[in-house]
């Protein structure tokens, strides 16, 4: 009963999507507002009925209706209550649903936004946002249907079917699989829907710049509409991000947060096209510049988002050769390529009406900066896509199977951020238009000096590596002109007001939320920069086997193995669980528990490592293995991460700044906003 | 604002030349550190026979082996974590060993015949769990000038588990 509903009206979402297309451009062709009055209306229909359809797909997972298939290989009755729920999107087909589920939340939000102003735009926005639903529908209800059952037909052969086939009779199990152990876990409950929160509202502006396009508007209209949308799209797809980096420290036993594994690095690439894009759309907005530029971000954002679905949760990564295999391969392919060409060359037949009346004027103007950080940006995105691609090229070109791992990425991408962060420091004091050495010089070489303290501090303290030394100076640099330039404009507030410091500082924030926004996302960028430095370039990891007693040293830390257990729970897991004791330079610091749980239903082990965690670094114990008798020893793979909490706290920061920045704020009337940006330092300073 | 632009028309080819220059010197720079560390850490990926005809030829640079484990052959010492076993040659085609009857058949196949390329391994390391007969290693690591090859990193797909195999982080 539960599964028609849900099935039913994933079906009714689709063809109302399908309506509405047509009805929006019938409505245009034909002059007809009435038509694209129905195609909104269908537009926000398309949420509530989805809503529906997952609801329905959430009361057969926490009942355990396993005749549905998915239902069968993702929960289990040892689970609880939260896992089942959040087992919506644990595997392909339920997250497909979940996709459409939120990417329709957001399609209904945009109807009901003010169109006065802007209602060329309407139909075509309701155009692509449900050809974007239209090919996600259409994908779980034709190839990936969470609501298909399971059959038995005569010859006891299983079957998977929405409807039953002929002579089968439904096959009923007592119990299913369970959700992939490594997907249990807290970080697993929110990572997913951020990182798809994030993935669907960059539709929202990809949307806009191609309804700006077809109707052949070329101000910045689409641009400060969507500024909201894309930055809350970003502040998710960050958010989801890091989480999954904290995800991966915390369960998959490796000592890192980072693999460059394709999957990361598919959830990577939109947010690095999206970051170049939420700096370059500024240039457009205050210059007028990068027209083509920021539609062409904004479409290889788009693309990149639908790729990066596809790769996260179709599984099909083990080999390249798997993309055929899976019939949702070339479907994705044919719809990537499709936009591709078709957004392309709505965008060459525009490109006369998007030349920009102005030039470039000087290398250090601070249009040309965001130009080389956009530029820095897109390196580190050919970087990426080459490294995912290389293996099928190389096989093709000279039939040798080659492959890049980490090292590569490492390498090819340290440079580029090095440089970025560099820009970071350098921009936000140089002057819109022009910019020359002396003027930049006179503005910078104060943090510069107090910067060069970092790296000396560090040396002193015993640090010889240049590439640190090098790091911690360009994130000191940052900190500094970043805390230099709030500190000027707070002190120049207070005086002309006549505030207290607190209080302009308070009031800055809110008169230019988005620069000052911006600014506490750089500080975040520098203290995850400090983490990142710590944990690449210092990590210090051993291993030993030990028997009961025996200790293990790695560089200040000593740990000894105390006692194991291995014990049976609840909910289907075989723990086995050591007690360590750790002492920090003789000194006793407390006990971490290392286990390693084993999960009968799915076979599947998961190490959780023991942490202890400082902002001078985290002590990581892993248990690898042990003997059947505990007495007789235990192996144990030891990490000291240094400074890796600056990370997880430059997360923090970072995600404070976007949620500042993304705050609503009242529109300033383009007469202050004209007057505001007559001189140079009147422009610095708001 | 007006003042800038008049001011600037005259010199615009010039600045022109100039972003151009900027532009590329950029592109330059991130074709030169891809084509540079794809050198750098490129992995090739080899089956044992490969590997014995290239031989010295290929010592020292970065190989991902593919190999059946020969039960028999697995020595391990505790004390000092080296782990040592021998592989037999496998296909690396993924249509081959379809059309050989499958991950399961391939590998038995490649332990019971004595007459296959072998190539010994040494491994420091914990012992993982999934290293048993018939079990396929991926390795990737270098050619010692002994012919002995020196895995980094070991990784382990049992056939039985093969149609749900484990994510990447079961490395030892």
């Amino acid at each position: 009963m539960i599964t028609d509903l849900g099935y039913g009206t994933l079906a009714l979402t689709f063809l109302l999507s399908i309506y509405g297309i047509l009805a929006a451009v019938w409505g245009v062709q034909q002059r007809r507002p009435d038509w694209i009055d129905s195609a909104r209306n269908a537009m926000l229909l398309t949420f509530p009925l989805l809503t529906l359809s997952s609801l329905s797909l959430i009361y057969l997972l926490v009942n355990g209706h396993y005749e549905v298939d998915y239902v069968a290989s993702v929960t289990s009755n040892s689970m609880p209550l939260y896992l089942r729920i959040t087992a919506l999107w644990g595997g392909q087909a339920g997250s497909l649903l979940f996709w459409c589920w939120l990417m329709s939340a957001f399609a209904s939000a945009v109807t009901l936004r003010n169109w006065e102003r802007d209602r060329e735009f309407l139909p075509w926005v309701i155009v692509v946002s449900l050809i974007t639903l239209a090919f996600f529908l259409g994908l779980t209800l034709f190839v990936e249907n969470p609501f298909d059952r399971l059959w038995l037909l005569p010859g006891g052969i299983a079957l998977k079917s929405f409807f039953a086939p002929q002579g089968a009779i439904p096959y009923f199990q007592s119990d299913g699989k369970g959700l992939n152990p490594l997907l249990r876990h807290p970080g697993m409950i929110i990572h997913p829907p951020m990182l798809y929160l994030g993935f669907v509202s960059f539709v929202i502006p990809f949307a806009f710049a191609i309804a700006s396009l077809i109707t052949n508007r070329s101000d910045d209209r689409w641009i400060r509409i969507t500024r909201r949308w894309s930055l809350v799209a970003w502040l998710f797809l960050s958010l989801g991000l890091i989480l999954g980096g904290r995800w991966a420290y915390d369960v998959l036993g490796w000592g890192g947060y980072w693999g460059w594994d394709p999957v990361e690095i598919a959830a990577f690439m939109p947010w690095l096209t999206g970051t170049a894009f939420l700096h370059s759309v500024m240039i457009q907005e205050k210059r007028g510049m990068l027209k083509h530029w920021n539609m062409i971000l904004i479409i290889l954002t788009y693309n990149l988002v639908i790729f990066g679905t596809f790769l996260t949760r179709s599984g099909v990564l083990s080999s390249v050769h798997a993309f055929a295999q899976s019939a949702i391969g070339p479907l994705f392919f044919m719809y990537i390529g499709a936009s591709f060409v078709i957004s392309l060359s709505l965008l060459l037949r525009r490109w006369q009406d998007l030349k920009s009346d102005l030039h470039m004027t000087s290398l250090l103007s601070r249009e040309a900066l965001f130009l080389l950080n956009n530029l820095l940006f897109l390196g580190i995105l050919v970087v990426c896509f080459w490294g995912v691609i290389f293996p099928l090229i190389s096989e093709i070109v000279t039939g040798q199977k080659v492959t890049v791992g980490p090292p590569f990425y490492e390498r090819a991408t340290a440079p580029l951020f090095a440089g970025l962060l560099l820009l970071m420091g350098i921009a936000p004091l140089a002057a819109w238009r022009h910019s020359t050495v002396q003027t930049l010089g006179k503005a910078i070489w104060k943090p510069t000096v107090v910067s060069l303290l970092a790296p000396l501090i560090a040396f002193s303290s015993g640090v010889r590596n240049w590439a640190a030394l090098l790091g911690f100076w360009l994130a000191a640099f940052v900190a500094c002109v970043t805390l230099y330039e709030y500190g000027r404009a707070v002190i120049a507030r207070s005086r002309g007001h006549g505030e207290s410091l607190l209080r302009a500082f308070w009031n800055l924030a809110g008169r230019n939320r988005r620069r000052y926004g911006g600014y506490i996302i750089h500080l975040g960028v520098v203290l995850m920069a400090i983490g990142i430095i710590g944990i690449e370039l210092f990590q210090k990891e051993t291993q030993g086997t030990l028997a009961q007693g025996e200790e293990l040293s790695l560089g200040p830390y000593t740990m000894r193995f105390d006692s194991l257990a291995v014990f049976d729970t609840a909910d289907g897991r075989n723990v086995a669980r050591a007690v360590v004791s750790v002492y920090k330079n003789g000194q006793y610091v407390g006990e971490l528990y290392p286990r390693r749980d084993y999960y009968y239903e799915s076979q599947q082990p998961m190490t959780i490592p023991g942490l202890r965690s400082t902002m001078e670094d985290d002590f990581y114990v892993l248990l690898v293995d042990w003997q059947p008798i505990s007495s007789a020893g235990a192996t144990f793979k030891v990490y000291q991460n240094p400074l890796v909490n600056w990370l997880w706290l430059g997360g923090f920061v970072f995600i404070i700044g976007t949620m500042v920045a993304a705050w609503p704020e009242r529109e300033i009337s383009p007469a202050t906003a004209r007057a505001r940006r007559r001189t140079p330092q009147a422009a610095r300073a708001s | 604002m007006e003042q800038t632009l008049s001011s600037s028309a005259s010199n615009v080819p010039a600045n022109r030349l100039k972003f151009l220059i900027g532009g590329l010197l950029i592109v330059a720079a991130v074709i030169y550190l891809i084509i540079t560390s794809t050198q750098a850490s490129a992995q090739y990926f080899m089956t044992v026979a490969e590997l014995e005809e290239k031989g010295s030829q290929v010592i020292g640079r970065d190989l991902r082996i593919s190999g059946a484990v020969i039960g028999d052959s697995i020595q391990y010492d505790p004390q000092t974590l080296t782990l040592r076993f021998t592989v037999a040659h496998v296909p690396g085609d993924n249509k081959e060993i379809e059309a050989q009857g499958g991950l399961a058949a391939v590998l038995h196949a490649a332990v019971s015949d004595p007459g296959r390329p072998r190539l010994q391994v040494v491994y420091q390391g914990v012992k993982p769990d999934l290293l048993r007969n018939e079990a396929q290693a991926i390795m990737t690591g270098k050619l010692g000038e002994d012919g002995i090859f020196y895995a980094e990193e070991l990784l382990l797909k049992c056939p039985t588990k093969y149609e749900e195999a484990l994510p990447e982080q079961s490395e030892g």
